[in-house]
């Protein structure tokens, strides 16, 4: 099936991506890594994710090769390199062994339990009057979260034009 | 069953990337590879066998629609992890601006 | 506008940018109008209108850009836009409660149907579109940091 092939894709790109030297090339690996993620969002029927997902990777892109252009450093393994990298694989495995114990409780893949949103689809289109079942989700059964993350944007948004503005002040100690 | 392994896997990769890398941009892209993998693995709990997208149409029943409730839930995170994402290369180019390097294990020791 | 510095792209780049940025502003106008008729919504075509500015910047350098596109008008922009929004959640008091969707519901595959959705959907795309535009700015005229000021 396609979703395979996407997925395999996908962890052999972003293992690029984590491994390379080059700052630069690992940029466009993780690129690489959100395209395919698109094209799986349209093959699993989520025309709105689709087209998110591609824009907000396409700015996302931007600011990366922004912040990693001429910017290298040299590759340096310092001490107690075995022993961490072992801890770190073998938490991986544990991890992988007891998410693999849990997904075998969930439903099977393709046939949901769809319990809580039948009553959002029956009676969406009529109570919201929108035919995107996805946009009446968003914007009014579940308005609260879209003002969560209006508040959590114009946070970020405020965050950065303080972080990256000259700083002022006189008498900065060293 | 498969699928879900496939992204559990995706997302210890961008785990690895987080732990073990010394470059702080290394550690954001395995930040982003987490949230896309996470994004993943929600999208498919919802999907359905010859299933069709959650908008109506004219002439078709609403019989079998993929589940919309995740897709709402993961639209919204999207552009949550964009937000983050800015900020933390914001500051990533801070760093680099006063320390002259993107190395963690040196951050602690130059002062200013 | 033929620009004679040395910043910002050659000269197809240039010409070609200005034949396109207004088909792609318009197109992510139609996304954030059309968000509760077909796929898309606020959040993409905010996004889309946010890329056609970007794009702007990109192909003609900062040093031409920066008279008419500011900084601080961004950030001002963007407060509006979330105050509207915050508007629409406040108009749903005349009918109950909170967030309530108190317009007329019109009948389905309309364009000016579903209530406050359309609405909200220009709200959240001018204030995405705004404020990512603001952290591109904020990104690429950086400022030097200075010692001891």
């Amino acid at each position: 099936m396609e979703l395979y092939i996407l997925l395999i894709f996908m962890i052999f790109a972003a293992f690029v991506a984590i491994e390379m030297q080059d700052l630069f090339s690992s940029v466009i690996a993780m690129g690489a890594v959100g395209f395919a993620l698109c094209l799986a969002f349209i093959v699993v029927k989520a025309p709105d994710l689709a087209i998110t997902q591609l824009v907000v990777e396409i700015l996302c892109l931007i600011i990366l090769i922004r912040a990693t252009i001429n910017k290298d450093i040299p590759l340096v393994i310092e001490g107690r390199w075995v022993f961490n990298t072992m801890a770190t694989l073998i938490f991986a495995a544990v991890f992988l062994f007891f998410s693999y114990q849990a997904i075998r409780e969930l439903p099977n893949f393709g046939e949901p339990l769809m319990a809580v949103v039948r009553k959002y689809m029956e009676e969406g289109a009529d109570k919201t009057g929108s035919v995107n079942l996805v946009t009446g989700v968003v914007l009014d059964f579940r308005a609260y979260d879209t003002l969560g993350e209006a508040a959590a944007l114009f946070a970020a948004v405020i965050g950065i034009v303080t972080v990256l503005r000259k700083t002022g002040r006189s008498g900065h100690d060293k | 069953m498969g699928l879900y392994f496939l992204c559990i896997i995706l997302f210890c990769v961008g785990l690895y990337g987080v732990l073990r890398k010394r470059n702080i941009v290394k550690i954001i892209i395995g930040l982003a590879i987490m949230n896309y993998s996470i994004s993943m693995f929600f999208v498919l709990l919802g999907y359905k066998f010859n299933g069709r997208a959650p908008i109506e149409s004219q002439d078709q029943t609403i019989a079998n629609m993929v589940d919309p409730l995740p897709q709402a839930l993961v639209l919204t995170s999207i552009v949550i992890a964009l937000a983050v994402m800015a900020l933390l290369i914001a500051i990533a180019i801070r760093i680099y601006d006063r320390y002259g390097t993107f190395d963690i294990t040196k951050i602690k020791r130059l002062r200013g | 506008m033929i620009n004679n510095t040395k910043s910002g792209m050659s000269l197809i780049v240039r010409t070609v940018t200005g034949l396109v940025v207004c088909f792609i502003m318009l197109f992510g106008i139609y996304i954030i109008l059309h968000g509760h008729l077909s796929p898309g919504g606020g959040f993409a075509g905010g996004v889309m209108v946010a890329l056609s500015f970007v794009l702007l910047v990109l192909a003609f350098g900062k040093d031409a850009s920066a008279a008419r596109l500011s900084k601080n008008l961004a950030s001002n922009l963007e407060s509006v836009g979330a105050l509207m929004f915050l508007g629409i959640a406040l108009m749903g008091f005349a009918q109950g409660s909170f967030f309530r969707n108190v317009l007329g519901k019109g009948s389905h595959f309309d364009l000016f149907s579903a209530g406050t959705i359309p609405l909200s959907n220009i709200a959240i795309g001018l204030k995405v579109a705004v404020g990512l535009f603001a952290i591109f700015l904020a990104l690429v005229i950086l400022e030097k940091f200075k010692e001891g000021k």
